[in-house]
């Protein structure tokens, strides 16, 4: 089993969405031993299952409201994700919703980290913005200097 | 109670654009609006294309969606390679056929347990039902996880396939590789049935419509990957002749365009309508399956698609395992394919209906002009059709229940909204 699992989820394609998949690039290219990283398009069966029974969980997207560029940061194993809309009439669920059927299936892993990458431009075939891409780079620091120096609440794994 | 003047509305429909997605206006018991604003037309994709190589398009259409990226690379491979004289030896197209099937697997799964059931159960979603049904949920994840294996050893990935080629695969997997695959499908399948005997047990509304039914049609299989386009009006077309027949317009109040058939209106694509015309051509298992949930040989209640995605379902299990059976490690994994000036069109069932693509190449392999219409935007005047009519049969429903229920009428048809991307909508409750 891998200690810790950065995941990445994003459209590469749609312009901010892809901050997630960033993050995991950039934490990839630091090498940090027994940090295994993830990029994922998103598909919520393949999520719930990656999720299931791993250690520690870091899981980076891009979100909407607020100031662009801005990181929002939560302990998914500790707080409840409220206020999802409905899977509605997409195929998609929706990411918050993936962590909460997880939850309610009892297959959380033990600690799940989440970093929401508020996004400006989500148009198809943009790349980052440039608020964007400096919380990218920081968010993927973050993560880095956590795994390599893991925070007290991580030290049982990683 | 008076009726007049009602409008209901769904924004939560449209999570990417976060406008008003569905929007019905009734006036004095007449239905006098409705829209629905789902779908984001892949125009990007079709800009982006031109220019590129003609060996471009499987992998960069694949990006269009994460639950079908199948569909679109057989579609666009079929154009390319109609477009270029190719033959595709059996043993590539029956390998294909595999793919294709995890990805009816995987994509089916999904709906039927994650999406369609909690409206027939009262969930708000699948997060309520998973806390009251969570071995139900966890069947459906592993059945949807079956496709996904499919589309992961013969496609290398489960999402966005990175083997599929224009002329076939950049590498065959061996019978060895594909053993496993018939392991898990056997459970799948038995899986799939018990799915077929629960969603037959739901209560579904009394609404039927005359759908003209369009899909492939094939004269030795449940068409799949190839065919002609057929419906159960008459209508028997190469897929070269579908921008004749079908036309597609802009509306005003979407960015989507409505595909009609020329002169005769909207029709329905999709699981409906491959039952309805090539429902006994499906295996027997699938057939007795069908016949003991109380389906007849046409379905036209909209609601009671869940039950023929679950025998379809069910039948690509079952397709599956014989193609695992009976393959065969093809001489080499692709045929060559040269450019030369020319135009290609391409139609696959993808799972929620025909996804057709057109492809312009020059005598140096570029695409000059490239063409996709998924099968949501074709299904998407028929929606709003069966909206009209299902609300004005219920206007004595109250507002809430008449909304959820026109959402699940929307639901029945399994549509695409534009899916390319993944917003978290984060809200926090501090415990």
């Amino acid at each position: 089993m891998t200690d810790v699992l950065v995941i990445g989820v994003g459209n590469p394609l749609r312009g901010d969405d892809g901050a997630g998949l960033e993050v995991a690039r950039l934490v990839r290219a630091a090498h940090v031993p027994g940090v295994e990283v993830w990029e994922h398009g998103g598909e919520p069966a393949a999520l719930i299952d990656r999720l299931e029974g791993a250690g520690s969980v870091y899981l980076v997207d891009a979100v909407r409201g607020g100031r662009p560029g801005s990181v929002q940061r939560f302990d998914a194993t500790e707080e409840e994700l409220a206020d999802l809309p409905p899977a509605a009439t997409s195929h998609h669920v929706g990411l918050g919703e993936a962590i909460e059927l997880t939850r309610a299936l009892g297959r959380l892993p033990e600690r799940l980290v989440v970093f929401g990458i508020t996004g400006r431009d989500f148009s198809v075939g943009a790349g980052l913005t440039r608020a964007v891409a400096r919380a990218v780079r920081s968010v993927a620091g973050k993560i880095v200097a956590e795994v390599e120096r893991p925070a007290p609440r991580a030290r049982g794994r990683a | 109670m008076t009726h007049s003047s009602r409008i209901l509305s769904v924004a939560a429909l449209a999570r990417v654009e976060g406008e008003g997605a569905m929007f019905v206006r009734t006036r004095d018991g007449v239905v006098e609006e409705v829209r629905l604003d789902i779908y984001e037309p892949p125009r990007f994709f079709e800009a982006f294309l031109r220019g590129r190589r003609y060996t471009e398009p499987p992998d960069i259409t694949a990006r269009i969606c994460g639950i079908c990226p199948v569909a679109y690379q057989m579609s666009a491979c079929q154009a390319i390679e109609r477009a270029l004289g190719v033959e595709i030896p059996d043993p590539i197209r029956r390998l294909r056929r595999l793919l294709y099937c995890g990805e009816w697997i995987e994509s089916h799964a999904l709906h039927i347990y994650l999406l369609h059931a909690p409206d027939f159960l009262g969930y708000e979603s699948a997060i309520e039902m998973a806390k009251d049904h969570g071995p139900l949920v966890e069947r459906g994840l592993q059945l949807k996880k079956s496709g996904n294996e499919i589309l992961e050893v013969i496609g290398g990935r489960a999402i966005h396939p990175v083997n599929v080629r224009v002329g076939g695969f950049y590498r065959a997997p061996t019978r060895d590789e594909l053993r496993p695959l018939g392991e898990r499908l056997s459970w799948a399948r038995d899986a799939a049935l018990e799915t077929v005997r629960w969603v037959a047990g739901f209560e579904f509304p009394d609404f039927e419509q005359d759908y003209e039914f369009v899909a492939m049609r094939h004269p030795d299989e449940y068409a799949i990957v190839e065919g002609r386009i057929a419906s159960n009006r008459g209508l028997d077309i190469d897929v070269a002749e579908f921008d004749e027949h079908v036309v597609e317009t802009q509306v005003p109040h979407s960015t989507a365009l409505h595909a009609r058939l020329r002169e005769r209106g909207s029709y329905m694509a999709g699981p409906l309508a491959r039952y309805a015309l090539n429902g006994e051509q499906l295996s027997p298992l699938a057939r007795e399956a069908a016949a003991d949930a109380g389906l007849e040989a046409v379905c036209r209640n909209p609601f009671r698609s869940i039950v023929v995605r679950a025998v379809e379902t069910l039948y690509a299990c079952d397709e599956a395992l014989r193609l695992i059976e009976g393959y065969v490690e093809p001489d080499r994994p692709s045929v060559e394919v040269e450019p030369r000036a020319s135009v290609g069109h391409g139609c696959t069932e993808a799972p929620r209906g025909i996804l057709y693509h057109r492809y312009a190449i020059d005598e140096e392999g570029m695409i000059t002009e490239a063409r996709i219409t998924p099968p949501t935007s074709q299904n998407q005047a028929q929606i709003e059709d069966d909206l009209r009519r299902f609300v004005e049969q219920r206007l004595e429903l109250p507002e809430d229940e008449l909304t959820r229920r026109c959402e699940q009428a929307i639901r029945n048809y399994d549509p695409c909204i534009s899916c390319a991307t993944h917003f978290l909508d984060l809200k926090v409750i501090r415990a």
